[in-house]
């Protein structure tokens, strides 16, 4: 190991440059743009001849560093080992090759791309549409043949998605239904109408907040565990695996985990309501003094059943649009890592998206249904 | 330079109650090609990967270039592991970078070399691995398996390593592409005078490359040296080892 070194002897008519020492990469470390500067003299120009017989060892950084200096070509006069030549030679490919880039970005680039993200929007929506059309096909197949419905891995889904989402989705409701309950009370205590947070509770949970929060957590922790689930099993191929073995992967890993959730969903939100209510009558009581019992009892009389039922309706509808969009990314993921973590992305962001259009759709169509004077 | 590149003493390794490795020595004088050969299951890999570093043993010392791998020093340990080049079997190229940033990866980790020379030097790796300049644009996704391997080649030698370990370099290469892959690595050995350790299980690729063979079995080194000398020692396995080569290309010579 010794440090790269260029020495110019000005003996003859024409200056000699020597080079000696190492030119590798771990030797030219901090001393490259000394050397490169000792290179670039007007006396390094003029050098008539190179000797780089005193080099020890020289590597791609070596050689290509000289090849600049030397202006793409080899010094008419040179001097040097086979090691050497031979290095120097792999630099020679770089005259032509270095300029080549990436391709340059036009004008037309982001018209192209705005062009671009339309295509790809609608080959989504395409792709979603197949995909409902494939799950009906799947239905009605299970239909004639019940012996060959996905049981098994609905239960699994059923399981994983409903139950084990159980102490999440209470605490969370719990917890809204008490800050809810608090923050209307101080308003209702000022005009003396404690009596209608039942109503505000009521309807507000039942409805609204219930569905849409339990959709929210559910996309968050199921919808992007199918994407992860689903896209590795097309980036290890086990997709393809199933396929050979004629084994339609609609019928066995995307209608299970629709099925599922479509069941599933509903129940939390039944579930994810009454943990709400029950927070905002502790609330209630505490803050107003309200018992129980009278919780309890005027909750049916002034909150129409009929919220309850667009309730659970939503849960159906939020449940089949959280696992088709979860089911939709996972199936489109490339085979690389920066697919996946970018489709688990949009696939928690698209269903909530989704959600919130789905909820406002039915705002609209429920809007003279289940509400005092509506 | 006459000490050796690495210098495996008492090596032992277990997984759980299994022990794999029981005192290993081994050592690989600078220049050689030592393949390492075994059945499944017999550490060749394990190996490896302690020499890499990513496995640490449960006693015994490994040395590469006379330090030992794991000094608690952290710079001196990134300085080491920068003196050896990784092939692994899959390539293991990052695949949300495409094949310039690939090679260019490990040289902008250095820190210290600017945008122009980094581009010259990825630019000489791919011409050495034999691929074109238009390649450098596609994702590891869009490459054949024969690629997929020129590229991890080319990154591995982007530090100008003076070590090399290859970890099943032909296999999942077709028969052509696995000839041109190994006169490749032999190209290239010869040009920057590399130390190379390999995993294989190919007898061509074995023959092709090797200077030394070590076969690995029942938790030791049971043969190491020249393949003339190692295809005739005296052990069941060795002798299969080699006679189910030979079985499989004498259909091929009996045609000729």
């Amino acid at each position: 190991m010794s440090a790269p070194t260029v020495s110019f002897d000005r003996e003859g008519a024409a200056p000699v440059a020597s080079l000696q020492g190492d030119w590798t990469l771990q030797e030219l470390e901090g001393r490259i743009d000394a050397l490169r500067a000792a290179l670039d003299t007007s006396e390094a120009r003029a050098a008539a001849h190179w000797d780089l017989t005193g080099i020890a060892r020289i590597d791609s950084l070596g050689a290509c560093l000289l090849w600049r200096i030397w202006g793409d070509r080899l010094p008419s006069t040179l001097d040097a080992g086979e090691h050497t030549l031979a290095m120097l030679g792999s630099a020679s490919v770089l005259g032509a090759r270095s300029r080549v880039a990436p391709p340059r970005a036009s004008p037309f680039d982001s018209l192209a791309a705005l062009g671009l993200a339309g295509l790809s929007f609608a080959r989504r929506i395409g792709d979603l549409v197949a995909l409902i059309g494939q799950l009906l096909l799947d239905l009605l197949h299970i239909a004639r043949r019940p012996q060959e419905s996905p049981l098994r891995e609905i239960s699994a889904n059923l399981y994983k998605t409903g139950v084990s989402a159980l102490p999440i989705t209470a605490l969370v409701g719990f917890l809204i239904g008490v800050v809810l309950s608090y923050l209307s009370a101080l308003q209702l205590k000022t005009f003396g109408a404690d009596v209608f947070i039942i109503n505000i509770l009521g309807i507000g949970i039942v409805r609204e907040l219930g569905p849409v929060l339990v959709a929210v957590l559910v996309a968050g922790r199921s919808g992007s565990a199918m994407t992860a689930q689903l896209g590795v099993m097309r980036v290890t191929e086990e997709i393809d695996a199933l396929a050979t073995m004629g084994v339609p992967r609609s019928l066995r890993l995307v209608l299970p985990k629709v099925l599922a959730l479509v069941t599933a969903l509903p129940l939390l939100v039944l579930w994810t309501s009454s943990a709400a209510l029950f927070g905002g009558m502790v609330a209630a009581s505490i803050q107003l003094d309200m018992s129980y019992g009278f919780f309890l009892d005027t909750l049916p009389r002034v909150v129409p059943i009929a919220n309850l039922y667009i309730g659970l309706a939503k849960g159906v509808a939020f449940g089949l649009v959280i696992a088709l969009v979860a089911c939709h990314f996972g199936l489109s993921v490339k085979p690389n890592t920066e697919s996946l973590s970018t489709n688990t992305t949009k696939s928690v962001v698209s269903a909530i998206t989704c959600v919130i259009l789905v909820d406002a759709l039915f705002a609209i169509a429920t809007r003279h249904i289940g509400l005092p004077g509506g | 330079m006459s000490a050796p590149v690495i210098d495996i003493r008492g090596l032992v390794t277990r997984f759980g109650t299994n022990v794999v490795h029981q005192d290993i020595d081994l050592s690989v004088a600078a220049g050689e090609v030592v393949a390492l050969v075994g059945g499944s299951g017999s550490g060749k890999t394990t190996l490896l990967r302690q020499v890499i570093g990513l496995l640490q043993p449960d006693a015994g010392q490994i040395r590469v270039f006379g330090q030992p791998l794991f000094s608690g020093d952290a710079l001196a340990e990134r300085r080491l592991r920068q003196r050896f080049g990784v092939l692994f079997q899959q390539g293991a190229l990052f695949s949300a970078l495409n094949v310039f940033e690939n090679i260019a990866f490990p040289l902008r980790e250095l820190r210290w070399l600017d945008r122009a020379t980094i581009r010259d030097l990825v630019m000489m790796k791919l011409a050495m691995v034999e691929l074109e300049p238009r390649h450098a644009w596609l994702m590891p996704s869009e490459l054949s398996g024969g690629m997929i391997k020129r590229v991890a080649l080319a990154r591995a030698l982007s530090l100008e390593p003076e070590l090399l370990l290859l970890d099943e370099p032909t296999a999942g290469l077709d028969p052509d592409r696995s000839a041109a892959f190994v006169s490749l690595i032999r190209t290239l050995r010869g040009q920057l005078g590399l130390t190379v350790v390999l995993v294989t299980h190919d007898i061509d690729t074995l023959t092709a490359l090797a200077t030394q063979v070590a076969v690995l079995g029942e938790r030791r080194i049971l043969a190491y040296g020249p393949l003339d000398h190692v295809m005739n020692v005296d052990h069941p396995f060795i002798q299969n080892f080699f006679a189910s080569g030979r079985l499989q290309r004498t259909p091929d010579a009996t045609v000729r």
